[in-house]
């Protein structure tokens, strides 16, 4: 079990590594893809198998498709390429390198300081996650069900237009 | 390992097996006789398909992305095998029984949509991408109501994996108490499959073919090949959800009755292709939306309300 959960999250780490440095952004999220379904199999392998199959689900299945969709929409062609080559040089990396240089250094004091959780936690089932939803973190539901209620309404909002008339004959009779 | 090997033989010769079935069945509804020169009853049809997918030129347009082009027929295979994983095709007779097998299914079922829209978009053709852009679409909303549709099921079960639902049908099978649901997953299981009446993403008459226009040889092979195996898919299911899986009279073996319910099912699908003319994009969409997710959500409550009210 100890070399799965290490060999995904290696994969995990070079796949997120991949979709930073690549050029061409279909190539990208097919790599945030990869990067996904290792979390997922992390998530398998530490006891919470309802968890990884939502990671699946809701990330891979859903929310990378709709930026696909998206990208697809938009056309890019080889110019968007040179472009993000263009965008992507070495000096922008200076501030992210820097930060996680920062968290670098914490995960590093909490392994010396070997405050880590083992990996024999409880099972964590669909129960279990229903429970702590409703439970102690109800306002955490509540919260997110506002977000997406009014995400709806603009979208409804920017979605809405006057019914459009299909033929030219029928013009005169929708006024 | 002998279950995983019986498995995959078995699928991948229903397979091409269903290629010929589905000719010879849509010919005689269409009253004419379909492929019967080559072999008995015309059954080497099969081979001879195979053979030509095989010996056909490999062809790999040098407009599109190589890379994405290659493994986009590969994703829809592997992730049909993938999900018949978690089916119960009699007591024992299961490759893994995962605790979160239907959502297994679930997410398998999401990433098969990778290959339409990587197919489409690799081809690097309007046709294909206009395929690829309905088929994301499609999949996206035809999923959300699938996983909803069944939530009765799980309900009602209180598991998530499928040999437990299936031994929870001992006393009725679920198609009864859960008809709405299972009307629903019906549905959303054709337009996953993508196949008639719901074949938009592919639609011949209007996009060429579809999301695999630019497709030859083999790669073209796997899309139909996987196209088969998600009827099959679907079809077992749902027996397993709502028809009681191998469960049966006494004189057939659980294996036969799975079996031959399934086998039911998949004749089913042909005949709506035989039957039904395909809707308009738009109004697929419409239909999804508006009618049969509040209708899944309402089947959901309903459901739950009445558990709650029998409990207490």
């Amino acid at each position: 079990m100890h070399l799965t959960f290490y060999v995904a999250s290696a994969i995990a780490v070079l796949s997120t590594i991949m979709v930073i440095t690549r050029y061409n952004l279909i190539h990208a999220l097919l790599y945030l893809v990869v990067s996904f379904l290792a979390i997922s199999i992390v998530f398998f392998v530490l006891g919470a198998p309802f968890v990884a199959a939502l990671e699946i689900i809701v990330y891979a299945g859903a929310i990378v498709v709709l930026i696909i969709f998206v990208i697809m929409m938009l056309n890019l062609k080889a110019e968007a390429v040179e472009q993000e080559r263009e965008w992507l040089t070495r000096k922008i990396f200076i501030g992210p390198a820097l930060l996680s240089v920062v968290l670098l250094a914490e995960l590093a004091y909490m392994i010396l300081q070997s405050r880590t959780t083992d990996f024999n936690a409880p099972m964590l089932d669909a129960k279990a996650v229903g429970l702590s939803l409703y439970g102690p973190y109800v306002i955490g539901v509540e919260l997110s069900g506002i977000l997406l209620m009014a995400g709806i309404v603009g979208a409804y909002h920017l979605g809405r237009q006057k019914k459009k008339v299909v033929h030219r004959f029928l013009e005169s009779t929708e006024e | 390992m002998i279950i995983i090997g019986a498995v995959l033989g078995a699928l991948l010769t229903i397979a091409p097996g269903l290629i010929w079935l589905e000719r010879r069945m849509l010919a005689l509804w269409q009253d004419r006789y379909g492929p019967n020169r080559a072999g008995p009853f015309g059954l080497l049809v099969v081979l001879a398909d195979t053979i030509k997918l095989f010996f056909k030129e490999d062809w790999i347009p040098p407009f599109a992305d190589k890379f994405v082009f290659v493994i986009a027929p590969a994703i829809v295979a592997i992730t049909v095998l993938m999900s018949f994983v978690v089916v119960p095709f009699a007591p024992g007779i299961v490759v893994s029984d995962l605790n979160v097998g239907i959502l297994f299914f679930l997410a398998m079922s999401s990433m098969g949509a990778y290959s339409i829209i990587l197919g489409g978009w690799a081809s690097n053709n309007k046709y294909s991408l206009l395929g690829a852009m309905r088929g994301a679409a499609q999949l996206i909303s035809y999923e959300v109501f699938m996983g909803l549709s069944l939530m009765g099921v799980v309900l009602m079960s209180g598991s998530f994996s499928l040999n437990d639902i299936v031994e929870a049908q001992r006393g009725m099978w679920y198609v009864v108490p859960q008809f709405f649901g299972f009307l629903m997953f019906f549905i959303a299981g054709v337009a996953e499959t993508h196949r008639l009446p719901f074949d938009i993403p592919e639609a011949e008459s209007e996009l060429v073919a579809g999301f695999h226009s630019e497709y030859s040889g083999m790669k073209f092979g796997l899309f139909f090949v996987g196209e088969y195996l998600g009827i099959t898919l679907i079809s077992s299911v749902t027996v397993v959800l709502f028809f009681g899986g191998w469960l049966g009279p006494e004189f057939l073996p659980p294996v036969a009755w799975f079996a031959l319910k399934t086998f039911g099912f998949i004749i089913f699908f042909i005949l709506l292709r035989a039957s039904l003319p395909r809707p308009r994009y738009d109004q697929l969409m419409e239909f999804g939306w508006k009618i049969l997710f509040p209708l899944t959500l309402l089947n959901l409550v309903a459901t739950a309300t009445i558990l709650l009210w029998l409990e207490t």
